[in-house]
């Protein structure tokens, strides 16, 4: 994003936040698989998925706006 | 902690939701300290060294007005008013945000200001600036301590958390990581923000559809429930007041919200301007607001439609929180109770996060637009006018930390009477309308004089002042300023608004034609007739900022269309 000041991009911690997020939500949907929660739709085991797709995304961002070579 | 959430909650929380809210938490103080080191200079810490991209301060523009405020506030308004409430994303921000981005930001631009009020200072003066920025000033605080008081009353409604508890330690995170970053901790977070909000609310559209069974399934369901009242369309029950639950009649809608009060706050309203002034270049800076419209149309599906849902699934009734009995729920409490419907630990954790990064974003928000327009617009030129940089940025710094004690002590204030929250939100509003009407002549009219800025912009808001206590005061003022009797809080808004830029606008004309002009060699760069606006010759038509501000309305106009 800086060109002046060598800034991780904000893309990069944006990414690390949905890897972090994902991970933590699909660990707890798997964990979760043979007794859901008590909420509507619970056997559709929406942490699995959305925290697949947040995996996907965090780690896509997190490669592309790795900081190289940069302070 | 445990005692805290014994009481009776909307939700409970397990171990993997605390654990991601603390991992919130600890990553913004992270890039709060890792950042200081880049904000060193005046340029660095109000305006992010000018070097944002067109997408960065896009997001951050369109995320600084989506705070969880917004978010809890709007779906309640889904729920209590039905689609209507979609107006204020679309009629009332997508025009405005598309003007702002081709006609307005090249003045804002070329003249290298630091504010909205550093803009008035070089078209008319030190009157309406300082007018304009002790305004300012003062709602900023007042806002961040209503955001501070409104999210502590959430986290105590949905998860029982004590309320000090909430104030301190999020205030106190918002004032280490503005302090120590100025603007680039704050668009840093909103921009972190914008994703987790859409990450964790995506979901309750999405499982609700299901469950309904898709759009026309809802609709149904909400017709067996609630027989002969519209929920679902967007202007065909304008047609009169008392067509729609709201009151309002469609002129209200077109000329009130989308003419004036949308304009007035997308145009001239420095906390969401602030983003747009920190890009890298004029062409970033005309297609920040114009990538924000895009994203901006299409928040009702995580805002109004989980309100519309709400009415759809949910076994009981939402009543106005004036009307609140023990057991009951109010309109504002539907998006928690839809994340707690179909949300279980870890996607609980996620949403909880996104409402307090809502809170937190607002508050960095307002306090990073204080500590600016404090600094450039009222200590600068009134208090000390010769100083170095960086007694300017140390002086931003301490305004960020006294600027979140004071929104403490206006949290604590607002607990102890709780109406004033409404009062303060329509204080706000008085400010932004004829605001809009001095900016606006101003940039297009050479002729308007330095008297007739600021006269025009006293009359305006003393005017709107003035209708809003006749309201309040009495009801029979309603039909008099908002056409109706049958107006509820909104429509009033909408017409306060309407007459209160008009008063301005009439008031700044009359005073110019009996005063005398500036003369043009001090209005270059300023106004529409004496400003030479770079072309973009040499730029493709899918990189011409015109041409995605026409799509945006385009789409705008479609999506009236469908929503009929």
């Amino acid at each position: 994003m800086s060109e002046d000041h060598h800034i991780i991009p904000i893309w990069f911690f944006v990414g690390f936040l949905l890897l972090v997020y994902g991970f933590l939500i699909l660990v707890s949907g798997l964990a979760e698989w043979s007794h859901p929660p008590n909420t509507v739709l619970a056997e559709l085991h929406a942490p699995v998925w959305w925290g697949g797709l947040l995996v996907v995304l965090g780690l896509i961002y997190c490669l592309k706006y790795y900081p190289r070579g940069e302070s | 902690m445990i005692a805290m959430m014994a009481a009776p909650t909307l939700v409970h929380l397990s171990a993997v939701d605390l654990v991601i809210i603390a991992f919130y938490f600890l990553l913004v103080l992270a890039i709060g300290f890792y950042l200081k080191r880049f904000a060193k200079t005046g340029e660095d810490f109000f305006l992010a060294g000018r070097e944002m991209t067109a997408w960065v301060a896009g997001l951050a523009f369109v995320s600084a007005n989506l705070g969880s405020l917004e978010l809890l506030g709007w779906a309640g308004s889904a729920y209590q008013y039905g689609i209507l409430a979609a107006h204020w994303y679309w009629i009332g921000a997508i025009p405005a945000m598309v003007f702002l981005g081709i006609v307005m930001m090249p003045f804002y631009y070329i003249s290298k200001t630091h504010s909205v009020p550093g803009y008035l200072q070089l078209r008319y003066g030190s009157e309406a600036s300082g007018l304009s920025a002790i305004t300012f000033a003062v709602m900023t605080i007042l806002m961040s301590g209503v955001n501070m008081y409104a999210m502590a009353v959430v986290m105590k409604v949905v998860l029982g958390w004590d309320i000090n508890f909430s104030i301190w330690v999020s205030s106190l995170t918002v004032g280490v990581y503005v302090a120590a970053g100025g603007l680039f901790s704050a668009i840093f977070n909103e921009v972190l923000q914008f994703f987790l909000i859409w990450f964790g609310a995506l979901l309750i559209p999405i499982l609700g559809m299901i469950e309904t069974g898709g759009w026309h399934g809802m609709v149904a369901r909400i017709h067996q429930d609630f027989p002969g009242q519209e929920f679902t369309h967007m202007w065909a029950p304008m047609r009169s007041f008392a067509d729609n639950p709201m009151g309002i009649h469609w002129t209200g809608i077109v000329f009130g919200l989308g003419a004036v009060q949308a304009m007035g706050y997308w145009t001239t309203d420095f906390l969401v301007v602030q983003r747009v002034l920190s890009a890298k270049d004029m062409r970033s800076a005309k297609m920040a607001p114009i990538i924000g419209s895009f994203f901006k149309m299409a928040v009702p599906l995580i805002v109004i439609l989980p309100g519309l849902l709400g009415r759809a699934v949910l076994p009981m009734h939402l009543v106005p929180a004036s009307d609140l009995q023990p057991g009951q729920h109010s309109f504002n409490e539907v998006l928690p109770l839809m994340l707690g419907r179909y949300c279980g630990p870890g996607l609980l954790g996620l949403g909880i996060t996104a409402l307090v990064a809502g809170f937190m974003a607002g508050m960095a928000g307002n306090v990073s637009a204080f500590a600016t327009v404090w600094t450039y617009d009222i200590y600068r030129p009134f208090i000390r006018k010769t100083a170095t940089d960086q007694h300017y940025v140390a002086m931003g710094r301490w305004c960020t930390l006294i600027g979140l004690i004071v929104s403490i002590g206006t949290a604590y204030l607002v607990m102890n009477f709780a109406s004033i929250m409404d009062y303060v939100q329509a204080l706000f509003g008085f400010f932004i309308a004829p605001l809009f009407g001095t900016v606006l002549l101003g940039m297009l009219w050479k002729r308007v004089t330095r008297a007739a800025g600021f006269w025009g912009l006293l009359a305006g808001t003393l005017s709107s002042v003035g209708m809003f206590t006749l309201m309040k005061l009495d009801r029979s003022w309603v039909s008099v300023f908002a056409l109706s009797p049958r107006a509820q809080g909104l429509a009033q808004d909408m017409y306060q608004a309407l007459w209160s830029c008009v008063t301005c606008v009439v008031v700044t004309v009359l005073v110019t034609l009996v005063t005398k002009p500036k003369p043009d060699r001090e209005l270059k760069g300023l106004v529409y007739a004496l400003t030479e606006v770079p072309r973009e010759e040499h730029a493709s038509w899918l990189h011409k900022p015109v041409v995605w501000g026409a799509v945006a309305l385009v789409v705008l106009v479609v999506l009236q269309i469908i929503f009929w």
